[in-house]
């Protein structure tokens, strides 16, 4: 069973917010986390994460000018880590339907994950069964906010998984270059971004 | 491996190159090369495989293209100096694009199975895929060449042998072009051999360089051997100049006269632009001739002395003092040329029929007369003649019902000498090229001017093969009424200046541009069929050994 990091707690079908266990411990940018809906496996990328303070009125302060280093606060007052909490966004971009049939599907669930449910970060093996298709980055060139860079991210991420690297770079530059062909800019910062 | 990485795989092993992604039949198809293509490896004039969903399309690239997904990239050009990056951008940002022109469907239906390839009907469905062509295919549809058959050369980047059928060929007349220098002596030296080898004509060649007959030089200056080496006991060298062939150490079988008594108005009038005679002055031989008569007026003509005598004679036919003298000044060019006497020993005419009539090509040398005046007059003058038996016989042929006379092949160089639109009308030559097959007669013309040479003869023409043409005009005249016409113009001006053909019309199934067949060297002429003195003594040693043991 593989360990699980964190709880949703905002779901919706394009993506879902999970907080995590542990504080400032969020999965990687762009690294490929799942959940469960039911017999439904979730996937998704991770798109954001943020740490801030329990209660939304109340912002943390400054408290380190009296120690050396940066552990000290926490030391010296324990009951911040209670009062503090990490959440991350991700971006639905599949799902499996049944533990049995492989098939995976690089679009939209029938249902939003469940409130509660664990969420877990994918293995290797996972990743690189997952990145077979390279239609899962039609969902993400479509994302709002920092698309390119969760893009690159999630491709560089990916690609670690991969017998040959620079293989599957390429084959997904090429997917997307058919997918930016109106937009060369946008291409070619992505593609800065994943070069090796 | 993901689906799609296996896909482009598989289709670098079977030599896919891309899709078809629009076209008409008139116009051929647009095919997208696939990533794994690089337009760099793609050639005009090579041929393809389109897999489409009733059968399979053949078809030759005529044009290749850049294009880009989008136009901005042409203002700003991703980073290519990256490796990754330019990999990336290949095929899919910016593509490759070639341009297709389907010839001939190769399966699918009861009919092609029978018949061979068919001409294409139709075009191939959208995204059909685009192969390179197997030599399998490109054999099946120009026929496997057969121990002792001709062929003139291979495809593009194949191995196979391009048959052409020398019986087909000599059925309609046919024309060699391309520009100076680019091999058409060569090219139709080996038509020649083609048509001898398989006894497919007779052929009466007007040599106006000597470079048939005996021996020739190739551009590098070699010698190669000529028609008679190679086939001594089928071909007959006759020379218009006894001199020059005996210094070039050329066995003649007969020395060509011309009498005076044997030349016509005709003749002189086809002379025309070459002796730059007016019109006046060619109308003028007619009146001298029933003046003097037929066979005299040249030689009576020649012969007068003085002005007072000329001034007599142009009063006495109405013509005007200096018409007359310019024609007289004019014709006495053609006492320069030794051939013609006032009268022949030997009726040359009769002598060629007899040879051709035997089935013996003859070729004629001109040796120093390799001016044009010397050549028109003398091709002119003889397939005229020639030409008029050759009807009788057929005409003769159809109504006893005997077999018609062996096809004859007649070979003219500098043709649109003879062919231009102003006389096409008048000449022999412009009547068998348009008469056709009628009466066995057929042109091979080798010219490097083909926009000199009249419209309606270029129609006319059954097969042309060329060589590198870079004149506009003469581009478009060669491919006058030929389906795929600019298509085909972009083929005809990459090709090589060396060695390097297209062939299309009656004797190919479809447009070829070849690698012609090596000649000049002792493999090429043992595949032609020669045999060394040596080994020609050695077969009969071993025969009369056989024979008396």
């Amino acid at each position: 069973m593989q360990a699980k990091i964190g709880e949703i707690i905002e779901a919706s079908t394009g993506e879902f917010m999970a907080q995590c266990y542990e504080l400032h411990q969020p999965p990687p940018f762009g690294s490929l986390v799942k959940t469960r809906e039911g017999e439904i496996e979730i996937y998704g990328v991770v798109c954001d994460a943020a740490t801030t303070s329990i209660e939304p009125g109340r912002h943390p302060i400054a408290r380190g000018r009296e120690e050396v280093e940066e552990e000290d606060i926490f030391r010296s007052s324990p009951q911040l880590a209670k009062l503090l909490r990490t959440d991350f966004t991700a971006l639905v971009v599949g799902h499996r339907e049944g533990e049995e049939d492989e098939k995976l599907h690089h679009y939209l669930p029938p249902r939003p994950a469940r409130i509660h449910s664990f969420v877990y970060v994918c293995d290797a093996e996972e990743v690189e069964k997952f990145s077979q298709s390279f239609d899962f980055l039609s969902i993400l060139v479509a994302a709002k906010g920092q698309a390119d860079e969760l893009i690159a991210a999630s491709l560089r991420h990916a690609a670690q998984a991969q017998p040959d690297p620079r293989h599957f770079l390429v084959t997904a530059g090429k997917k997307l270059a058919v997918l930016l062909g109106a937009e060369p800019n946008r291409l070619n910062t992505i593609l800065r971004r994943i070069r090796r | 491996m993901s689906e799609s990485l296996h896909n482009e795989n598989k289709g670098e092993n079977e030599k896919r190159l891309g899709l078809v992604v629009s076209g008409s039949l008139s116009r051929g198809v647009e095919v997208k090369l696939d990533s794994a293509t690089s337009v760099e490896d793609i050639g005009v004039g090579r041929y393809v495989t389109i897999e489409g969903d009733k059968g399979r399309f053949l078809g030759m690239i005529t044009d290749i293209a850049l294009d880009a997904i989008d136009s901005r990239l042409m203002i700003n050009p991703p980073e290519v100096s990256d490796p990754f990056i330019a990999e990336v951008v290949a095929g899919t940002s910016t593509f490759g694009r070639v341009h297709v022109q389907p010839q001939l469907t190769l399966s699918g239906d009861a009919l092609s199975l029978l018949e061979g390839p068919q001409q294409v009907k139709t075009v191939p469905a959208h995204f059909s895929v685009v192969k390179e062509a197997s030599e399998q295919d490109v054999e099946w549809v120009f026929g496997r060449v057969e121990e002792k058959q001709f062929w003139i050369g291979t495809p593009l980047d194949m191995e196979i042998k391009v048959r052409l059928n020398p019986t087909e060929f000599v059925k309609r007349s046919n024309g060699v072009f391309g520009k100076s220098g680019t091999g058409k002596t060569f090219l139709a030296r080996l038509l020649l051999i083609g048509i001898i080898q398989e006894n497919a004509a007779a052929n009466l060649v007007f040599d106006m360089h000597s470079e048939y007959g005996w021996e020739g030089t190739s551009e590098e200056g070699r010698k190669v051997k000529g028609l008679k080496q190679l086939f001594p006991s089928k071909v007959a060298v006759f020379a218009l100049d006894e001199e020059s062939a005996r210094r070039r150490k050329v066995s003649t079988d007969f020395v060509v006269e011309v009498g005076y008594d044997e030349i016509e108005p005709e003749d002189i009038e086809m002379l025309g632009e070459t002796l730059n005679l007016t019109e006046a002055a060619a109308q003028a031989t007619y009146r001298l001739a029933r003046h003097f008569g037929e066979r005299q007026w040249l030689e009576c003509f020649l012969a007068l002395e003085g002005r007072e005598e000329l001034n007599e004679l142009a009063k006495a036919l109405g013509e005007h003092e200096a018409t007359m003298a310019a024609l007289r000044r004019r014709l006495e060019a053609l006492r320069r040329l030794r051939f013609l006497v006032p009268h022949a020993r030997d009726n040359a005419i009769q002598r060629i029929l007899e040879y051709l009539d035997r089935g013996t090509n003859v070729v004629l040398e001109f040796g120093r007369y390799d001016d044009i005046t010397a050549y028109v007059l003398v091709a002119n003058l003889l397939t005229r003649r020639i030409h008029a038996q050759y009807r009788e016989k057929v005409e003769r042929a159809m109504g006893e019902e005997i077999a018609k006379p062996k096809p004859l092949a007649i070979t003219i160089e500098e043709a649109h000498k003879f062919l231009n639109p102003a006389i096409a009308n008048q000449t022999i030559f412009g009547t068998i090229a348009r008469e056709m097959r009628k009466y066995n007669v057929t042109l091979l013309v080798i010219d490097q001017r083909p926009s000199g040479i009249d419209e309606e003869v270029m129609s006319q023409m059954g097969t042309k093969i060329t060589c590198l043409l870079d004149n506009e005009r003469d581009i478009e005249s060669v491919l006058t009424g030929v389906p795929g016409k600019s298509e085909l113009k972009a083929v005809l001006s990459k090709l090589e200046t060396k060695q390097q053909a297209l062939i299309f019309g009656h004797a190919v199934p479809m447009p070829v541009v070849v690698r012609t067949r090596e000649y000049g060297s002792p493999q090429s002429y043992k595949e032609l069929g020669f045999r060394e003195a040596i080994e020609l003594k050695k077969k009969a040693e071993e025969e009369s050994k056989d024979l008396w043991g």
